[in-house]
């Protein structure tokens, strides 16, 4: 399956390389720089690249290529999927996934792609596991192992993988217990000038972070579960008993993890949190342009909108900009013609506004397309789906555990167009 | 001292760094000495006795390697640590080792012994990492070791060292492919295993070593269809892809009437229009189809199994993994009916909201996928808009799947759409926007003219790209309708002038050229300019303007002859030689010279004949005789080792085949596997107490049990326990059904075929084919209806395998062909086997007074020889006149009575178990039947028929007795796999005129054979088999059985065990294993004070276990 690993940053640098079979020369990676090379944008290289003996399979993630050397069949979207877990560990162990946490803890990292796959199979992939296996480091252990020369190698060797519950770890013991979820809900949506939606839904995710000692069996149920159109699962979720009674019986994990996600029947009309009133002129003699932007609240189900923030990305043709932002900051970039205005909270009584002009490259045939605005939100305390947990409920242990939900609905792909739309 | 201050100094340094770093070593300068000197540090903190210091400069190698830095060189000091007790330090040399070995193939042998040793090891986790390391060095020295170490692992107790024995296989087969044949028997075996754990591990392993071998799969297939959704994600990709290979190869086509009917609707719906292409294909696809299904006129019901794939593998649409999810889909697009694939949609489109690499493989997919299923997709049109954010290739793919669900209904949204994206600043963007736009329109036959309408306008827009890929797109577009665009072809005729782009250039002048009868007038300027330009034009340009003169030479000659000689001589000297070549052709060809050819009459037809129009398709058309999801899909082209997705079979292989496996003791073993598991928990690490989990984790365990447990925790163990008995037998329910389905189509099938029974038939044949039957046991059912369905290929493997096997079997071989012949045995064999008998009774005398070890009762097989035991066995079924002293004399066995001579009319039966193993099939436990003919007439034909059978259960019928004379008795041998059930065998048995219903049922203590295990073994055993497999009596020994010789017989008497040596003589302890899977079945009995003494039976299997010790406990209460 897998054969060998290289991670290789922006620069064209291969700053690791983990091989599970017979070692692979790293020459085989200037197949990779030439479709990246081809490509332009990161984003435009293709994830599956063939060359004459090997297939490269690659995903980009926090400015890393984490490119996969493939000899025979195997689902790509195996190995992508594996390669992003492989990120979301980095994540979970060093905080971040960058080139320099990977540089610094590379001993960690070398342990952990050893214990992920077995002959390229992925082996154990469950977060718990491996913490058993290897501790993730602390500012407090490191500086431990430095003076005592001891490992971070668990003492113990790991039970988990031998039982039938492989994602949580044995013996958990917490002083306090608890758990919280976090219902985030993103909206995608697309706007036209006049502010009719094109295409509106809503995803969301269940995120829980549980520090329960033992092996509690958590029952979480919801108000209104028919709200719920599709949904995926962590592992953990008892398949039938969501089939049959749509509540989420589980063994969790210890820590964090993604408990479900979701996407809203689609029939519910998406409420829309703001609106945007917009013009955006480019003239055609003069070598300038005019931009007035008003954002206001809409349905927001009496919260307070926050974080808001307005990007445009600008016409090639646009040298710089003159605004006035009665409310908040803009920045224009003029070498990725990015223009960012962060607003901050939404006010209702007094509306922020960005008006000023725009100075066009002199000479330069007025620019044929209008931008789109994209725009970032947040709402607390508010699941825009309506979306509630009934209850928590444990069983098996016998202690009192703590117990939260908060609920969060953010802006996801929220585009809103310059022209009018004809639907 | 110098050494110790030089690798202070190094600690110093990298401590001072927080972690070793190589940036700033001067090795990486690449001053050579230095790079020594750098080394000898690093030997020397290896050899030293401080485990930090080894630690330390183990971390630094590891971080060499990591950077594709060299450190061969250190491999003699590092290997030497490979026995290091400090578990970081062994961890970092095995990932040295593993990556260097193979260089250093000497010196690596030097650790092997380390790991040979690891293999021992009491510790599962031990034995697994050891052998992890050992299949992964990569050795050729080593192969035998490595193979030896594979087999012990694969039956190893516990699940996870198996578990790495099957990751182990595809490395030792990928370094030595001669060693393929061992491995599959290894696979074959760890495929026949119930955990979760092993399952996914072990198909990897059959789809990289042996994935042609399907066969294996029969038995395994339901065990895998039920296990999947708790085994771990990466196995459930792997396990679904090779189903639905497998599936391909066992079932059938389950749309085959389904096109015969949807045909004539899908065409009115989608198809109006001739032009569609796609449909047509389709079309085509189903006319085929269509025929098979009306040659076959059968109505199609779908196998049970089938069924059961696609119910088990649904709920994994859910999985968080993308991988898991594809797998899937891809499994529903290609086995499932067609009205039920549409499920798999919402998942995919679910994915496109993932990572874009995610997105880019979903989408390929989808692409294909709608191309077959359009409907399918139709619903989720909005989630394959483009947004401006999106990365060009995902762009490009969305732009696919929006074109291909294009119909009638949504192509006035899809155009709007469309027409948004030309806006883009994206150009490759537009361009495949504009290619896309032509694709609809001659898809869709009404929205033609509106598309080309719509690419005109774009033949003004100020970007040439766009200019150019219209005129492309309309060239093609035209091409279709010449006659009444004339006025377009005018237009695009003035824009020669300002368009630069080649390709746009060529396209223009051809159509005026094909066309130039509608543009009369204007064709002989274009030409003129274009003769003006020609030597600056590129190539393909250049061609085109031959082209465009030869065709207005020859409609248009007056005005165009002294044009087209110019532009001929420029290109006859031209750099190009296909220019060159072109020119001088199309000289030959028009021009009537004297000498010109035979052809050039023909040239008007030549040029001007009627070019069929062009068919815009779709990249992804056809795409999907790849499996979807797979590598060679994406690429569309074959990867390597990639397995074809075989078609349909015309007639579907026998469903029987996958019967061999009891489908309801599977799930309980399996679960009870899990239990195991749990009670090792305590035994393996002694730093966790009981509190590890009472749950079982299985999705359905806890249906009923969820809101209890909560009121009444201290209860949950056993309630869990009910609840899950009851989700079996639900499911055993469900399963009967299926079984019971499948029986009565199969027994409909023989019915139709073969009104006379497939064994009675096959016993005219001759001695060699039935031994071969026989030798075969439970696979004789499954050959017997192959050869009805004429399966070549399955038949002729299984033909020459029983080849071999007769050959190896020749002794056994005469001994059936003389039980055929039905001769008197010679008598020296019946002096042998009543000395075993006496042998067997002095044994037991023996025991009275030498109390230690010694076998019992039964374990008579244990020191004779297995063809002995089957000689002898052979010759006393035989033997009509020693048959009764065979049974009588010995204390053990019991006669039952099958069927009374009263309501047999004369024919008496007696059964009882023989206790000793059944050759043919060891699964199967004895029967031995006694015929005896009281009627004053001779019986014919002695046969079984119809045996009704609890799912599973199977039968091996003993050979037809053609005659029993009258006042004769005879005994036959018969085998039956009970399922380690007490549940009744039930069949006919069948004379010449009658027929009478008997059953058999046996005691629990007959479906178990000895097991012969130390003391030490008997303990360890134990301790795996507690709480809920342990059960334990106390009791009061009857009057006549206080003394331990009496124990020791009951105990035996009752049950088919073996007794194990014991310390203690106040205990005595019995071993068994069930005959139909193998479990092991501990039997203690512990006496105490006076009469008192405590029963304890240990057996994975509870119901087993609760049943014997009833059974025992009235043995000895007594």
């Amino acid at each position: 399956m897998i054969h060998s690993l290289f991670l290789i940053n922006n620069a064209g640098d291969i700053f690791l390389e983990k091989h599970w079979k017979s070692v692979i020369s790293r020459s085989v990676c200037d197949y990779f720089f030439e479709a990246q090379d081809k490509a332009g944008e990161p984003d435009n290289v293709s994830p599956v690249i063939r060359t004459p003996h090997h297939y490269l399979i690659n995903i980009y993630r926090e400015k890393i290529f984490f490119v996969s050397v493939i000899q025979t069949e195997v689902p790509p979207l195996f190995v992508i999927e594996f390669l992003h877990r492989v990120a979301e560990m980095f994540q979970d162990y060093f905080g971040e996934c960058s080139e320099v946490a990977i540089k610094d803890n590379v001993v960690i990292v070398y342990e952990l792609l050893e214990e992920m796959l077995d002959n390229g199979f992925p082996l154990a992939t469950e977060s718990n596991i491996l913490k058993e296996l290897i501790k993730p480091p602390t500012i407090l252990r490191s500086m431990v192992n430095t003076i005592t020369g001891s490992s971070n190698v668990g003492e113990t060797l790991p039970t988990g993988q031998l039982s039938t519950i492989p994602w949580r770890r044995a013996g958990v013991k917490y002083t306090n217990n608890e758990a919280y979820f976090d219902v985030v809900e993103e909206i995608d949506a697309i706007l036209d000038k006049s502010g009719t939606t094109v295409f509106a839904e809503i995803q969301g995710v269940i995120d829980a972070c549980v520090k329960l000692s033992g092996m509690p069996d958590l029952t979480l149920s919801f108000m209104n579960p028919r709200l719920l159109d599709d949904v995926s699962f962590h592992p953990c979720v008892r398949f039938k008993r969501w089939e049959s009674e749509r509540v989420l019986s589980f063994i969790p994990p210890d820590g964090n993890f993604r408990l479900m996600s979701y996407h809203v029947n689609a029939q519910n009309l998406v409420a829309i949190p703001v609106y945007v009133r917009q013009n955006i002129n480019f003239f055609e003699t003069g070598s300038s342009g005019r931009v007035d932007i008003t954002v206001g609240p809409k349905q927001t189900m009496g919260k307070t909108v926050e974080n808001v923030i307005v990007t445009i990305h600008m016409p090639k043709v646009v040298l710089s900009a003159n605004l006035t932002a009665t409310q908040g900051t803009y920045t224009y970039d003029p070498v990725t013609k990015i223009l960012v205005w962060d607003i901050g909270k939404l006010n209702q009584q007094k509306l922020p506004n960005l008006k000023g002009s725009l100075s066009l490259q002199s000479g330069a045939p007025k620019p044929e397309e209008n931008p789109s605005l994209n725009i970032d939100l947040k709402i607390q305390q508010l699941a825009i789906s309506g979306l509630k947990v009934n209850r928590l409920d444990m069983y098996v242990e016998k202690y009192k555990p703590f117990k939260g939900v908060k609920y969060v609905t953010k802006a996801g792909k929220f585009q809103v167009l310059t022209v009018p739309s004809h639907v | 001292m110098s050494t110790s201050s030089a690798f202070n100094d190094e600690k110093g340094g990298s401590s001072s760094a927080g972690e070793p770093e190589y940036g700033h070593d001067p090795a990486s300068g690449g001053i050579f000495s230095s790079d020594y000197k750098r080394h000898d540090d690093l030997k020397e903190m290896l050899d030293s006795n401080k485990d930090s210091l080894k630690l330390e400069a183990m971390k630094r190698i590891v971080a060499m390697i990591a950077r594709g830095k060299n450190a061969s060189d250190l491999f003699p000091a590092v290997v030497k640590n490979v026995a290091c007790k400090n578990i970081e330090v062994k961890k970092l040399v095995y990932v040295y080792l593993v990556r260097y070995a193979e260089e250093q193939q000497d010196l690596a042998l030097l650790s092997i012994s380390t790991f040979q040793r690891g293999l021992k090891d009491p510790n599962q986790l031990i034995r697994a990492s050891a052998l992890r390391v050992l299949s992964s060095i990569r050795v050729t020295i080593i192969v035998p070791i490595m193979m030896l170490a594979i087999k012990e692992a694969a039956s190893d107790m516990s699940p996870y060292v198996r578990k790495t024995a099957a990751h182990a296989i595809p490395k030792l087969y990928s370094l030595d492919p001669e060693q393929k044949d061992q491995l599959i028997e290894v696979i074959e075996k760890l495929l026949a295993d119930k955990t979760t754990l092993v399952a996914g591990s072990v198909v990897m392993a059959f789809e990289e070593v042996c994935p042609e071998r399907i066969d294996l799969i029969h038995k395994n297939y339901r065990k895998l269809c039920n296990l999947l959704i708790d085994v771990e994600e990466w196995g459930q990709v792997v396990i679904i892809n090779m189903l639905t290979r497998y599936a391909r190869t066992q079932f059938l086509n389950p749309n085959i009437n389904e096109s015969l009917l949807e045909e004539g609707g899908e065409k009115a719906f989608y198809g109006s229009d001739d032009d569609d292409d796609d449909d047509d294909d389709d079309d085509d696809e189903e006319k085929k189809a269509e025929a098979a299904a009306l040659a076959k006129r059968k109505p199609y019901v779908m196998d049970p199994d089938h069924r059961l794939l696609l119910r088990n593998t649904k709920p994994l649409l859910q999985s968080r993994n993308a991988a898991v999810v594809m797998a899937v889909a891809q499994l529903y697009f290609h086995l499932a009916p067609k009205a039920e694939v549409g499920v798999i949609a919402k998942a995919l489109v679910r994915l496109m909201r993932s990572h874009s690499e995610v997105q880019y493989v979903v989408l390929q997919n989808v692409a294909t996928m709608t191309i077959k299923r359009r409907g399918m997709f139709e619903p989720y049109l909005k989630s394959f808009y483009i947004r401006s954010t999106d990365p060009t290739q995902i762009k490009i793919l969305k732009l696919e799947v929006l074109t291909n669900l294009a119909n009638e209904t949504n192509i006035s949204t899809i155009l709007r759409e469309f027409q948004t994206y030309i806006k883009s600043m994206d150009k490759d963007f537009v361009a495949a926007t504009i290619q896309a736009i032509g694709r609809c329109a001659t898809n869709i036959g009404e929205v033609r003219d509106t598309c080309l309408n719509g690419l005109v306008q774009l033949l003004s827009n100020r970007d040439e790209l766009v200019v150019a890929e219209s005129v492309v797109v309309i060239k093609k577009l035209l091409q279709m309708q010449p006659e009444q665009h004339s006025d377009i072809i005018k237009h695009m005729a003035k824009l020669t002038d300002n368009i630069q782009v080649p390709m746009a250039r060529a396209s223009i002048l051809w159509l005026i050229g094909e066309y130039c009868e509608h543009v009369p007038k204007i064709a002989p300027d274009v030409l003129r300019k274009m003769a003006k330009t020609f030597t600056n034009e590129e190539d393909i340009v250049k061609l085109q303007i031959i082209n465009l003169a030869a065709k207005l030479y020859l409609t248009n000659s007056k005005q165009t002859k002294l044009l087209t000689q110019y532009v001929l001589n420029l290109a006859k000297y031209d750099q190009n030689y296909d220019i060159r070549d072109r020119a001088r052709f199309i000289r030959q060809l028009i021009v009537p010279t004297d000498k010109s050819g035979a052809l050039s009459k023909y040239a008007k037809k030549l040029f001007l004949a009627l070019k069929p129009a062009p068919v815009l398709e779709s990249p992804f058309k056809d795409r999907d005789h790849f499996q979807l999801g797979s590598l060679s899909h994406l690429l569309n082209a074959k990867a390597g080792g990639y397995q074809e997705l075989p078609d349909w079979p015309e007639s579907a292989p026998d469903p029987s085949v996958r019967n061999v496996e009891v489908p309801e003791w599977t799930k309980c073993t399996s679960r009870k596997e899990r239990k195991e598991k749990k009670v090792e928990k305590p035994f393996y690490s002694d730093s966790e107490g009981e509190s590890g989990p009472t749950e079982s984790a299985d999705s359905e365990s806890d249906s009923g049990s969820g809101s209890q447990s909560g009121s009444e925790e201290s209860g949950s163990g056993s309630e869990s326990e009910e609840s899950e008995e009851e989700s079996e037998s639900e499911e055993e329910e469900e399963e009967e059904e299926d079984e019971e389905e499948e029986r009565a189509k199969k027994k409909k099938k023989v019915d139709k075929s073969k009104p006379k029974k497939p064994e009675s038939a096959e016993s005219d044949q001759s001695s060699g084919e039935e031994q071969k039957r026989i030798r075969k046991g439970g696979k004789d059912r499954r050959s017997g209806t192959e050869s009805e369905s004429e399966d070549e290929s399955e038949s002729e493997s299984s033909e020459s395998e029983s080849e071999s096997e007769e050959e190896s079997e020749s002794d056994t071989d005469i001994k059936k062909k003389k039980k055929t012949a039905a001769s008197k045995p010679p008598p020296k064999q019946t002096k042998k086997e009543s000395k075993k008998e006496t042998k067997e009774m002095s044994l037991l005398d023996l025991d009275d007074f030498e109390p230690t070890p010694s076998p019992q009762v039964t374990p008579v097989n244990s020191f004779l020889s297995n063809s002995l035991v089957t000689d002898l066995e052979g010759l006393s079924l035989t033997d009509t006149v020693l048959a009764p002293t065979t049974i009588a004399p010995s204390s053990s066995v019991r006669l039952y009575e099958l069927l009374h001579r009263i309501t047999g009319e004369g024919l008496a039966v007696e059964y009882c178990f023989s206790r000793q193993p059944f050759s043919p099939d060891p699964h199967m436990v004895a029967v031995q039947i006694q015929f005896t003919n009281n009627t004053t007439s001779e019986a014919k034909s002695l046969h079984i028929e119809e045996p009704k059978l609890q799912s599973g259960m199977r039968i091996k019928e003993f050979p037809e007795i053609e005659v029993l004379p009258a006042g004769e008795s005879v005994n036959v041998v018969m085998g039956i796999d009970f399922c380690d059930s007490t549940q009744a065998a039930n069949f006919q048995l069948c004379t010449h005129i009658r027929k009478f219903f008997v059953s058999i049922q046996p005691p629990v203590g007959e479906l178990m054979t000895p097991a012969f295990l130390t003391e030490n073994e008997f303990k360890k055993e134990q301790g795996q088999l507690m709480g809920m497999n342990e059960i334990s009596e106390k009791l009061t020994l009857g009057e006549k059985c206080q003394s331990e010789h009496v124990i020791v017989e009951r105990v035996t008497s009752t049950a088919n065990l073996s007794r194990v040596p014991c310390g203690s003589d106040k205990e005595s302890r019995f071993a068994g294993k069930t005959v139909s899977s193998g479990s092991l079945v501990l039997v203690t009995v512990t006496r105490k004070d006076g009469a008192g003494a405590l029963l304890t039976v240990n057996c994975e299997k509870m119901v087993i276990g609760t049943m014997l010790v009833k059974d025992i406990l009235q043995a000895l209460t007594q």
